[in-house]
């Protein structure tokens, strides 16, 4: 996966400003043998309780994304989130919720820098794989 | 016919099709129809059970079939369903 460099400042730059809580939005661009990721839209975190720990996006915010994708002629590609003071490795309830074909981008992130960004996709047998970031 | 809206990530098990026309009266049926025409969507949209996953939501218009009648939700002709991904996680 190719990350246009102001597309990952825009995910990076969310996590750091909404640490300690978890950030989450989507992005988008164009699929391929090397998927390259060339839109963010940062989204509320609309998990109710420890928003630290947890994220959620509300359907009313996917649907936009939807229609964000129809409108700008690239596809929704996937969902970014941070993983505040923990490492960017998705956790039992990544994969539970996860969708195949997605990419899921997980951000570590402590109270002034970023520790790591990867990459996962669901395989066949519902297991993430890890994505190559350029 | 209703129409389902199928979200971009189940699309590869649509022929890249977006949506779905079904001839289903409640939201099982289309369900049930759409998992029958493309085999492939049935681990992400039904548990062992064959009820919709709890991690996928299910709009009739612009309501949550959880506010309705969950899967027995009628679906009238020319009624838009929309099966949308509920996105969550998080550290633990």
């Amino acid at each position: 996966m190719k990350i246009s460099n102001n597309a990952y400042q825009l995910m990076t730059s969310d996590a750091l400003e909404r640490f300690p809580n978890e950030c989450c939005g989507f992005f988008f661009g164009e699929d391929g043998d090397n998927r390259t990721v060339t839109h963010v839209m940062k989204v509320n975190n609309s998990k109710e309780g420890d928003q630290r720990r947890r994220f959620a996006i509300s359907p009313v915010d996917y649907m936009k994304a939807e229609a964000f994708a129809d409108e700008q002629h690239v596809q929704l590609l996937g969902i970014y989130h941070s993983h505040p003071l923990h490492p960017a490795w998705p956790s039992v309830h990544d994969r539970e919720q996860a969708m195949p074909w997605f990419s899921y981008i997980i951000i570590g992130v402590q109270p002034d820098q970023i520790t790591r960004v990867n990459s996962f996709q669901l395989n066949d047998d519902r297991l993430f794989t890890l994505e190559t970031i350029e | 016919m209703s129409k389902l809206i199928i979200p971009t990530p189940l699309r590869k098990f649509t022929n890249n099709e977006g949506s779905f026309n079904s001839s289903g009266s409640t939201v099982r049926e289309v369900i049930h129809e759409l998992v029958s025409t493309h085999d492939g969507l049935k681990k992400h949209l039904l548990d062992d059970n064959g009820n919709i996953r709890s991690f996928v939501r299910v709009y009739v218009g612009e309501d949550d079939i959880k506010s309705l009648n969950n899967d027995l939700t009628p679906v009238a002709q020319n009624d838009i369903v929309s099966i949308i991904p509920a996105i969550a996680g998080g550290i633990a």
